[in-house]
């Protein structure tokens, strides 16, 4: 008697889960429908990326390499070279793989200027494996990306023509070695 | 209906000489199961549809789906083949298959002596109502002893297959 | 051009409108069941809160040529350690086999590929013939996995036809016939499931444990067997183990249709809708059992089969019997 009780009720038991499962039929579906339907990405999705400029439109990057020496793939390499009219340093190359490239967002965080960052762009599908190699040209944008006010040069002790050492932006006068004042 | 008569028979006896000579068991059994297929269709021919079916079900789908069973669980390996062709030496067959040919000796005899009266192939269907008919008719105490012995059999089972404890 | 004419007796064109019948039939059944596997797919999306295959043409239906592209394109790769010839032949016994099946149920009046007196019993060999499938196809895979898959399979197959065949003799009894033809007539009033209602469920339990699908899937458990029976398979055998699994789904439910939902009876709509209504709707609850069972331990199975299933269908047929001498009575 408490067999056939088991059995019926095991039946029972089973025949809701039929029904639950399906009135699923019915529930709200999970599934982001992608090139028709953009999923949300937030800003500080690390996707493709960029090189920016300054609020003057003049490249923030310094060439200082960190980025490269940071990148765990190896995937950025660049050259220094520096402007002859101000002084100021700016890569002559800059080249990042992008088919090595693992989106951890170490260059960003290196970088003392801001000038490469991520953004919330992942399509990089390409047919040819070699265009996944991107060069200054398609990295570099023409404006400020995330930070719209910081401008290296400004805040930063470093001397270019036209802006000598402590003119820039809450930077004390250098201290006059040869003088016996405070 | 007459030639597919002679193609089953022919097909029978070819799978079950190959069964016989074969050396992989589980082909033999395939074999095997072809001849069971083949007499089974030569009942369809004979008009009894329902033997012909039983003999598939019963002899093709269930015991030889046992037999298959086994040969599965046994591991036979290259071992076994080596084995198969020492048996089948002709110093071991020759005997019993000139015996057996004696015997289909004395078949031919009996059939070419007998008189045709027996139409074999394509008489009157035999259907299922009609074999149930005889089986709890004429034929009612004959089916109670098979019914009796498969009963032994099965208690028999139960009581080999009864765990000890 | 006469000459040509007087070889178109009435023999010769019933025989080849039967031809063509098969054929058609043939051509519908597997199509069908090749779409199955999209239908299942997307049902099991929405079941699981997904889209499923959506993309290729309108709601995705294209998604079944892509995959046969994708598996005929496939390498037919045989291993070396496995038995050349039975490897070969196990997935062709699970297509024909399945396939032959269809010869004896009716899908309308007069369509129907043969009327045979012994209908039930022959859909029950050709059944019984194709544990061989799997069974074959796990032993001569030569792994372990494999011959475990083909083991169960048999026991399985061995354990389930028994008392799949006493469930539909209830209604063989009702009928008093095992042409599937004369079953169908003999349900103009009332479908069967009514008077059958034991028989239609221990009828359906077996079905799904015959077609090897979840929840009873325990020859080819993926979490304990790896793919069980045709682990070693690739290409197009594995596809044609896979289209089998299909066909035979397909033709579970329409023999469910034609034992216990009155086959091609309906009211408005054509006969041959009604049965591919019906059919259908059991098709989809294929699926929708696959989406919601757990799998049960195969000791559980084997017992419940056994010792639940098989005294269940003897009572059945037992009290149909006696009801049905009772009415012959009086």
């Amino acid at each position: 008697m408490n067999d056939i009780k088991r059995i019926l009720i095991g039946f029972w038991s089973n025949l809701v889960t039929l029904w639950l499962i399906f009135a699923h039929l019915w529930r709200h579906k999970d599934t982001v429908n992608y090139p028709e339907e953009m999923p949300y990405l937030p800003p500080r999705y690390r996707g493709r990326i960029i090189l920016t400029r300054d609020p003057d439109g003049d490249e923030r990057c310094v060439a200082c390499n960190l980025c490269a020496a940071v990148c765990p793939v190896g995937c950025i390499s660049l050259q220094k070279a520096e402007r002859p009219e101000d002084g100021r340093w700016y890569p002559e190359w800059f080249r990042i793989n992008f088919s090595r490239c693992i989106y951890c967002g170490f260059c960003e965080e290196a970088c003392p200027t801001a000038a490469i960052q991520l953004t919330p762009d992942f399509e990089l599908a390409e047919y040819d494996r070699q265009n996944m190699v991107y060069e200054k040209e398609h990295l570099l944008i023409s404006g400020t990306g995330k930070y719209h006010d910081y401008n290296f040069y400004r805040v930063a002790g470093m001397s270019i023509a036209g802006k000598p050492k402590g003119a820039a932006e809450s930077e004390a006068q250098p201290i006059d070695v040869k003088s016996l004042l405070p | 209906m007459e030639l597919i008569f002679y193609i089953c028979s022919g097909v029978a006896i070819i799978a079950t000489l190959l069964a016989i000579i074969g050396t992989n068991p589980m082909h033999s059994l395939l074999e095997l199961i072809t001849s069971l297929l083949a007499v089974g269709l030569i009942f369809f021919t004979l008009g009894a549809p329902f033997a012909g079916i039983l003999e598939i079900i019963v002899y093709a789908g269930a015991i030889m789906v046992l037999f298959v069973f086994v040969v599965m669980m046994l591991n036979l390996g290259r071992a076994t083949i080596e084995q198969e062709r020492q048996w089948l030496k002709p110093s071991a067959w020759i005997a019993p298959a000139l015996l057996t040919l004696v015997l289909l000796g004395e078949l031919m005899q009996l059939l070419a002596t007998q008189p045709d009266d027996h139409a074999v192939a394509g008489g009157a269907i035999v259907g299922a109502k009609a074999v149930g008919v005889m089986l709890y008719g004429p034929y009612l105490l004959a089916v109670e002893l098979g019914s009796m012995l498969l009963l032994a059999g099965l208690v028999a089972a139960f009581h080999l297959g009864r765990s000890l404890d | 051009m006469s000459a040509i004419a007087a070889w178109f007796t009435p023999e010769v064109i019933a025989v080849l409108i039967g031809m063509v019948k098969a054929v058609v039939i043939l051509l519908v059944v597997i199509i069908a069941s090749a779409w199955m596997i999209w239908v299942e797919r997307r049902l099991l999306g929405l079941w699981q809160d997904r889209w499923g295959p959506n993309r290729v043409w309108w709601l995705g239906i294209g998604q079944v040529v892509a995959d046969m592209v994708k598996i005929f394109m496939k390498e037919d790769w045989i291993p070396k350690f496995v038995d050349k010839p039975v490897f070969i032949l196990a997935p062709a016994i699970a297509m024909v086999m399945t396939l032959l099946a269809f010869a004896v149920i009716p899908i309308a009046p007069g369509w129907r590929i043969i009327d045979l007196n012994v209908g039930v019993l022959f859909f029950l060999a050709v059944l019984s013939l194709s544990a061989y499938a799997v069974m074959l196809g796990g032993w001569a895979s030569n792994s372990k996995y494999a011959l475990f898959g083909g083991v169960r399979a048999a026991a399985q197959m061995l354990s389930y036809e028994v008392f799949m065949g006493l469930a539909m003799m209830g209604v063989v009894i009702q009928a008093g016939s095992f042409s599937f033809d004369t079953i169908v007539e003999a349900q103009t009033g009332l479908w069967y499931v009514v008077p059958q209602f034991l028989g239609f469920i221990l009828f359906l339990l077996a079905t799904i444990a015959a077609t090897h699908r979840a929840p009873f899937d325990i020859p080819e458990a993926e979490q304990e067997l790896t793919a069980g029976f045709h682990t070693e398979y690739s290409g197009m055998k594995f596809g044609m183990f896979f289209v089998a699994e299909y066909i035979s789904i397909t033709l579970m439910s329409a023999l469910v249709v034609t034992l216990f939902f009155g086959g091609w009876h309906g009211p408005l709509l054509p006969p041959v809708v009604w049965f591919c209504l019906k059919t259908g709707l059991f098709m989809c609850f294929f699926i929708l059992l696959r989406a919601a069972l757990a799998r049960p331990r195969y000791d559980q199975f084997m017992e419940s089969g056994w010792k639940v299933m098989l005294p269940l269908a003897l009572l059945n047929v037992l009290v149909t019997g006696g009801i049905v001498v009772a009415l012959a009575a009086h």
